[in-house]
């Protein structure tokens, strides 16, 4: 290679480093300060998770996943009733909210994007999820303890589901749109109608994502206690019919540890284990998920 | 090879009327559903609405300014719980905007390798996934006898400020507001970081490349870009502080009056009044604590539309 | 290896490169590269894409820094410095080595804010509102926004927009200033309009340029290096300098077969 050569033209100034310069110790302080807050917002994560461990772990057997919650004042027993309450509760929500929250996302994913129509309703749900969930509790205690009289499973799992649907909603519809349209043209290319293209072509490619949407809702909605506070309500039983006053273990928690009672006590912190447990495993379950369809 | 045209095939059937009108009352339906999604909001606003009617006949907006609160005399007055939710909320956004934009700044740049990076974020994330209640037993056995005596110090020390002008008690609206500001600190972080991120490579290679050190950059140029989608981080979380229920009732001490601005004393705030109060209510109370739900949701939903416009606004200019 | 030419020194060198090699990761993205860029001129960067040009431009003010997995081998000097030396602050770097992009990028701030970023963030102790005026006035802007200055950048015209970038780049006071491809998002006017200015700027600053237009290099570059890219057996994409010249030799008398052919049009 050839190249013009030139003689060395002289430096206009220093170009090196000035460790005390106000503009360098300025930096280095904000990095110092960002990196201590946070790893200042992650101490309560490691604390509550450290302590729900410790005091959760003592009465981590089977009794307590098996019985019925001790009388006041005595020890042993467990949250088996509260653990069913939830599995029913979360079960009634999951079956009202997938349905409509799926079909909704279809609509905003597949025939509404970008209409006016679909931009309200995604207004409109996404506001919806802002609603404090205690004023859910209230709009399902005003429609259903009011109306049957009695506090129920039911109401909490109505409850639930109106605190699931804008979740299931939105994953939904990001999942319904993250699969490609070179599917979608495809399909109605080879002359499919749009049912067709929905439900067989573009829904079965966007089911895992939806899945892991769903669980997440599910996650959290087994962990929410202010919409089954006055819904489903509490019960020391066993349920018969999901039409009774139905125990569920963040309602249990709730109770028990604002007993004074340090059986009462320890059943809360064992049951703040399990839902922390659920919570997170299915939190990384979601992530794995997601990440290995990202690659 | 000669193509032939042959009408009696397969392909050339019409679609069957039946057909096409399954498809179109297919993507009707699916309307119809997305249509009632959106209006369940406004169902909700109604139902609570109608039960909170004799509460509001009664009481009219008096109970926005009546601290009363008695079962006893049927008077009701919610001035101390929407006092209560106000500070509760204000106290955990001063603590957790500067931190959660902290956390956003330095997970959002390049200060860290992905490999470390990424699970950082995940577990900020997870704060924002442990159930309130859980939050609520927590600070009951561990975060109020670790605040007690530094609350205990603030009262002595600076006691002549009426913020801390009395003892604290153990439960009380500060440790409501700490377990709200680490409840919401995710919510900030993680829209902060979205709004940081979204901000166009090319500005921050203008600002690296007029000389700007990276914190000159963020400051001057990533935080002003980045500013409407924070704004909007900030009133999401400030919507969900105002309505989050289960840790403040359990932290908060539920006193339904006002004895002093102190942020050391107990109160109670909308949300744990609903909570304490509904499962044991009749008559008239029922409609004061709907009136009460009602109240807690328009303020929620002020908070919120604010921020999904701000947020909207943001994410179309980018 | 390579040898310098031992050509009349006209001039002074700015920036001299000895045998630099630049990765990404594993991936060698340019290589064998022992070029010296003469002071107040203007010197093109030409060839096809992915050859690495950007690369090196971006070398000059260590702007790829901000890439995790870069680093090179070899050395490159800026006057009689080692550019690469651990000492070497990059934003003290960035301050002498200005930089115009491809994309027009004000910052979303008004026009007299995009002036006045640099030198602020400087500490510039004199007239703010007399700098920001010489500055757009050497980028040929001053006449079209001289009643707007509170108006955004963002809101300017493509052309104007880049006019603003380089008066922005311009407001610090640089030595060199780097063009990378500066006008392949404008229209042909604007293009000239640039071009125009570049040759009343090499007056004060040295040049560097990247450019795909060949039409623009012969125009308005002083010297020119043609860059060229091989793929190895694994595929990956090299980027080396087969010709470098004063510009007129390039494009009327070329020494090598393939600088003959892109320069004609043939390929690239």
């Amino acid at each position: 290679m050839t190249a013009p050569d030139f003689a060395t033209a002289r430096r206009p100034g220093s170009l090196n480093r000035k460790p005390t310069s106000p503009r360098t110790l300025f930096a280095s302080a904000m990095t110092v300060l960002s990196i201590f807050f946070t790893l200042l917002a992650l101490i309560p994560l490691v604390a509550v998770l450290a302590y729900v461990l410790a005091n959760g772990l003592s009465r981590l057997d089977v009794a307590a996943f098996t019985q019925l919650p001790p009388a006041p004042g005595l020890g042993g027993g467990g949250f088996g009733n509260a653990l069913l309450g939830t599995l029913l509760t979360v079960a009634i929500a999951a079956v009202i909210s997938i349905p409509f929250g799926v079909v909704a996302a279809i609509y905003l994913s597949e025939f509404g994007r970008d209409t006016r129509l679909a931009d309200w309703v995604n207004f409109f749900t996404n506001v919806l999820s802002g609603v404090p969930s205690i004023v859910i509790g209230a709009f399902a205690y005003a429609v259903v303890v009011l109306t049957t009289g009695t506090f129920s499973a039911v109401a909490g799992g109505v409850a639930l589901a109106i605190l699931m649907l804008p979740t299931i909603v939105r994953t939904a519809a990001e999942a319904l749109e993250s699969v490609p349209n070179d599917f979608r043209q495809a399909s109605i290319g080879l002359g499919a109608t749009r049912l067709q293209t929905t439900l067989k072509i573009v829904f079965p490619a966007a089911v895992p994502a939806i899945l892991t949407g769903i669980m997440l809702a599910i996650a959290r909605a087994a962990g929410e206690t202010a919409p089954v506070l006055f819904t489903a309500s509490f019960s020391q039983y066993w349920n018969t019919t999901i039409w009774q006053p139905t125990a569920t273990l963040s309602r249990l928690v709730f109770s028990f540890a604002t007993a004074p009672y340090p059986g009462q006590q320890e059943l809360a912190w064992t049951a703040s284990l399990v839902l922390v447990a659920l919570v997170l495993v299915t939190s990384i379950l979601a992530r794995l998920v997601t990440q290995r369809r990202h690659k | 090879m000669a193509l032939t045209t042959d009408h009696s095939s397969p392909m050339n059937r019409q679609r069957s009327g039946f057909a096409r009108s399954l498809d179109s009352g297919f993507v009707w339906g699916t309307a119809a559903v997305a249509i009632a999604v959106g209006l369940l909001l406004a169902v909700i606003a109604l139902q609570v609405g109608e039960d909170a009617l004799p509460a509001i006949q009664k009481f009219g907006l008096g109970f926005l300014v009546s601290s009363r609160w008695s079962v006893i005399d049927g008077e009701f007055g919610a001035l101390t719980q929407i006092y209560g939710t106000i500070v509760t909320s204000l106290i955990a956004l001063f603590l957790a905007v500067p931190i959660g934009v902290g956390i956003a700044i330095f997970l959002s740049e390049d200060f860290l390798p992905p490999r470390i990076k990424q699970p950082i974020v995940f577990l900020v994330e997870l704060l924002a996934a442990i159930p309130s209640v859980v939050y609520g037993i927590w600070g009951i056995f561990v975060l109020i006898p670790i605040l007690r005596p530094f609350g205990i110090w603030l009262h002595e020390t600076l006691g002549w400020i009426p913020l801390f002008a009395t003892a604290p008690a153990g439960p009380g609206i500060y440790a409501a507001g700490l377990v709200l500001a680490i409840m919401i600190l995710p919510i900030i972080a993680a829209i902060s970081r979205d709004a940081m991120v979204a901000v166009p490579a090319e500005l921050r290679q203008a600002a690296y490349g007029l000389g700007a050190t990276r914190w000159e950059t963020i400051f001057q140029i990533l935080l002003p870009a980045g500013f409407s989608g924070i704004a909007g981080g900030v009133m999401l979380a400030l919507g969900r502080a105002m309505g989050e229920t289960m840790a403040v009732t359990m932290l908060i001490g539920n006193a339904n009056t006002i004895d002093s601005f102190s942020i050391l004393s107990q109160g109670s705030t909308v949300a744990s009044l609903l909570a304490n109060q509904f499962a044991e209510a009749g008559g008239l109370q029922i409609s004061a604590l709907m009136y009460a739900a009602l109240v807690l949701f328009a303020l929620t939903l002020v908070v919120n539309i604010l921020a999904e416009i701000v947020v909207r606004r943001f994410s179309l200019k980018l | 290896m390579t040898s310098r030419l031992q050509s009349a020194r006209q001039t002074d060198s700015i920036f001299r490169t000895e045998d630099l090699n630049i990765y990404y990761g594993n991936f060698l993205a340019v290589r064998d590269l022992s070029i010296d860029i003469a002071k107040n001129s203007i010197t093109a960067f030409i060839g096809p894409s992915g050859c690495g040009k950007s690369t090196v431009l971006r070398c000059f003010n260590r702007l790829n820094d901000l890439i995790k997995s870069f680093h090179i081998e070899g050395k490159i000097y800026y006057h009689d410095q080692d550019l690469y030396a651990s000492e070497v602050d990059p934003v003290e770097v960035r301050r002498q080595v200005g930089m115009v992009f491809q994309k027009p990028n004000p910052f979303p701030k008004s026009i007299y804010d995009n002036i006045a970023f640099g030198p602020r963030l400087l500490g510039y102790k004199g007239d703010m509102d007399e700098l920001v005026e010489q500055s757009l006035k050497q980028a040929a802007l001053w006449d079209d926004v001289k009643d707007k200055l509170k108006a955004f950048g963002t809101d300017l015209s493509g052309g104007q927009q880049q006019r603003l970038c380089i008066a922005r780049a311009v407001a610090v006071q640089p030595d060199v200033i780097l063009m990378d491809e500066p006008c392949s998002a404008l229209d042909p006017i604007s293009t000239l309009k640039v071009e125009d200015l570049l040759q009343e700027l090499k007056e004060k600053y040295t040049i560097l340029i990247v450019t795909h237009n060949m039409q623009q290099a012969s125009r308005a570059s002083d010297y020119t290096a043609f860059f060229n890219v091989e793929a190895n057996s694994k595929g990956q994409r090299t980027g080396y300098v087969v010709e470098y010249e004063r510009t007129e030799a390039i494009f009327q008398s070329p020494k090598q077969q393939a600088t003959q052919e892109y320069v004609s049009g043939r390929f690239g």
